[in-house]
């Protein structure tokens, strides 16, 4: 069995974000890395299930920048067993990763029996990447999941929809899942995981081993710019319980007179 | 003038918000209005109001619920008999699964949970924001055609002078075609308040909530203003709510009407997620929480003490 996990690195959640001076896009130079954090939930998917079938093989894909490696070589430390790099310094749009991916997955050689990814990246939250990459394999996807279960041939996964309901999904493979926070909890990489990881083989392709150009990008992003600022708001002291039923009525006043919101 | 499909959902048999606001920001263009199932004639008036010149209700079979493959198929199937430079939909649960199902299907692009566009030269121009929210980008769209287009609910906003459309109503049959990735059931949330990512009011519970047993005290106040109850990633990750309720950079991001943060800090992952609603309000024991420069009003004092008092407030104002 293949398993294929596809990651993306972004910057952490915590990064102030600070557009380039031309608008062009944002200031890469202090941003600390990570692994797109629902990506996590992909990784630990995989190796759950390669830990009821020993003879799974577990490659995670990225397509990036070569000068960090960090989110291959973490899923590999978790455990996975191998790793391909399509190597890109672009800011690709998603049919252009998700084509980049499928070309990967072709180059690797194996038949993909199933494709993890993170429902979402947290960077551009294009939420795109999955449904793509399985339209471009023509594999039935869910997205979203919260619950995966394999029982006999088929596997039943549960997708997170409005206000928390769920729907539930069964499918044959091979197939695209894409992982939602609440599926699993990711493992740490273990430190004779992080060592093993270093002498695990990472597989290095261009943009152009995969097929990929720049007639495939059909997203242009351009202008990026810090959102308008509010004007200072109001603050009101109410720590004393003597002042509070004041305070609250006021405030609430406020929401209809001059907010109008209520 | 362009030609352009609006997808609307139903949902509990309701025409979805956002699709007015879609109807209304596109005044000016030649708009249609395609459905999976059908709409009852009030349903279609609204649509008309609004701008729709046709309403295509799709039917046929297996698409009673939704399932990624046989919606996809099925408009596929329609948008093909068509001719339309644009398509649009909701960025909803839905409408984020099935656009980029869609838009491959015509081997195109999407720009997905745009919450701002115009038209230049008849040429589709929009705004997004990327990095949940810590910063806006103008996105355009190239190759293939129909472009499509996911429009964020609660951004657009209503129109209140609506140009409207002829509205008439077509039936359409259409095939599901084959679908392997079969829903079997739908597990219904336990509560049935709308979408944190829809709701017009939000309450949310951060950190200093202490346990999910006091999240009683916001739903208490969501129930008399009609919110829904989010909460923090430090809430989600201390296990006092879901993470269908965050809010944040790894939860939703949310632009309602109005915002009670109470006992957040404002995390900047948490900002992010939330800034682009139109009045905040937060209360915090901490005058020197983050979440105060977000704030239009700040209420410094304690959440155990504040949320009640603001509960009967609210009930002598709407008299409820």
């Amino acid at each position: 069995m293949n398993i294929f996990v596809c990651v993306k690195q972004v910057p952490d959640t915590e990064t102030k974000i600070t557009p380039t001076g031309d608008g062009s896009f944002i200031e890469t130079a202090s941003i600390k890395w990570i692994m797109n954090p629902y990506d996590e939930f992909a990784v630990e998917q995989a190796l759950l299930i390669k830990q009821s079938n020993p003879a799974a093989n577990v490659t995670v894909v990225r397509v990036g920048p070569t000068k960090d490696t960090e989110a291959l070589r973490t899923a590999m430390a978790m455990g996975a067993d191998d790793a391909i790099l399509v190597e890109t310094n672009e800011n690709l749009d998603s049919y252009s990763i998700a084509k980049a991916l499928k070309g990967a997955i072709a180059k690797s050689g194996k038949t993909a029996d199933i494709i993890l990814t993170g429902k979402q990246a947290i960077d551009d939250d294009a939420l795109q990447v999955p449904q793509v990459l399985a339209e471009m394999l023509n594999l039935p996807s869910v997205s979203v999941i919260v619950g995966f279960e394999v029982s006999g041939n088929a596997i039943k996964v549960k997708r997170e929809i409005e206000g928390g309901a769920l729907e539930v999904y069964e499918l044959g493979t091979p197939c695209v899942i894409a992982c939602n926070k609440g599926l699993n909890t990711p493992r740490y990489a273990s430190l004779p995981g992080i060592m093993k990881a270093k002498k695990k083989p990472m597989t290095q392709l261009s943009l152009t081993d995969v097929g990929v150009s720049d007639s495939d990008r059909r997203v242009k992003y351009s202008q990026f710019r810090l959102p308008p600022e509010k004007p200072p708001g109001k603050k009101f002291e109410a720590t004393d319980p003597a002042k509070q039923n004041d305070v609250v009525s006021q405030v609430v006043g406020l929401l209809r007179t001059e907010a109008k919101v209520i | 003038m362009s030609n352009i499909l609006v997808f609307t959902e139903l949902h509990d048999g309701h025409v979805k918000h956002v699709t007015l606001e879609i109807l209304g920001k596109l005044s000016g263009q030649s708009v249609d209005v395609a459905v999976i199932g059908d709409l009852s004639n009030d349903q279609i008036a609204e649509l008309a109001k609004y701008g729709a010149q046709n309403v295509h209700k799709l039917k046929g079979a297996q698409l009673d619920k939704y399932s990624p493959e046989g919606y996809a198929n099925a408009l596929t199937n329609f948008i093909k008999t068509k001719s339309y430079d644009y398509v649009f939909a909701g960025a909803t649960s839905m409408g984020k699964d099935l656009l980029p199902r869609l838009a491959t299907k015509f081997d195109a692009g999407l720009a997905s949970d745009v919450v701002n566009f115009t038209f230049e030269n008849g040429t589709f121009a929009g705004t997004r924001p990327l990095f949940a929210g810590k910063c806006l980008a103008k996105v355009e769209l190239n190759g293939p055609k129909p472009h499509f287009i996911s429009i964020r609910p609660n951004a657009l906003g209503m129109t209140t002078t609506p140009t409207s459309g002829s509205g008439a109503a077509h039936d359409v049959s259409v095939d599901a075609g084959t679908i392997r990735a079969m829903i079997k059931e739908i597990v219904k949330a336990a509560s049935t308040k709308v979408d944190l990512t829809e709701a017009n009011i939000i309450i949310t519970g951060g950190r200093a909530m202490k346990n999910a047993e006091n999240f009683k005290i916001l739903d208490q106040m969501a129930d008399v203003i009609g919110a829904t109850v989010g909460a923090s990633r430090a809430a989600v990750d201390s296990g006092f709510a879901p993470h269908s309720m965050q809010v944040g950079q790894t939860g939703k991001t949310v632009a309602p009407s109005l915002y009670i943060a109470c006992g957040v800090s404002g995390a900047i992952q948490h900002l992010a997620g939330m800034r682009t609603s139109k009045v905040i309000v937060a209360i915090n024991s901490d005058p020197d929480a983050p979440i105060f420069t977000k704030a239009d009003y700040g209420i410094v004092g304690d959440l155990f003490q504040i949320v009640p008092i603001m509960t009967e407030e609210f009930k002598k104002l709407l008299g409820r």
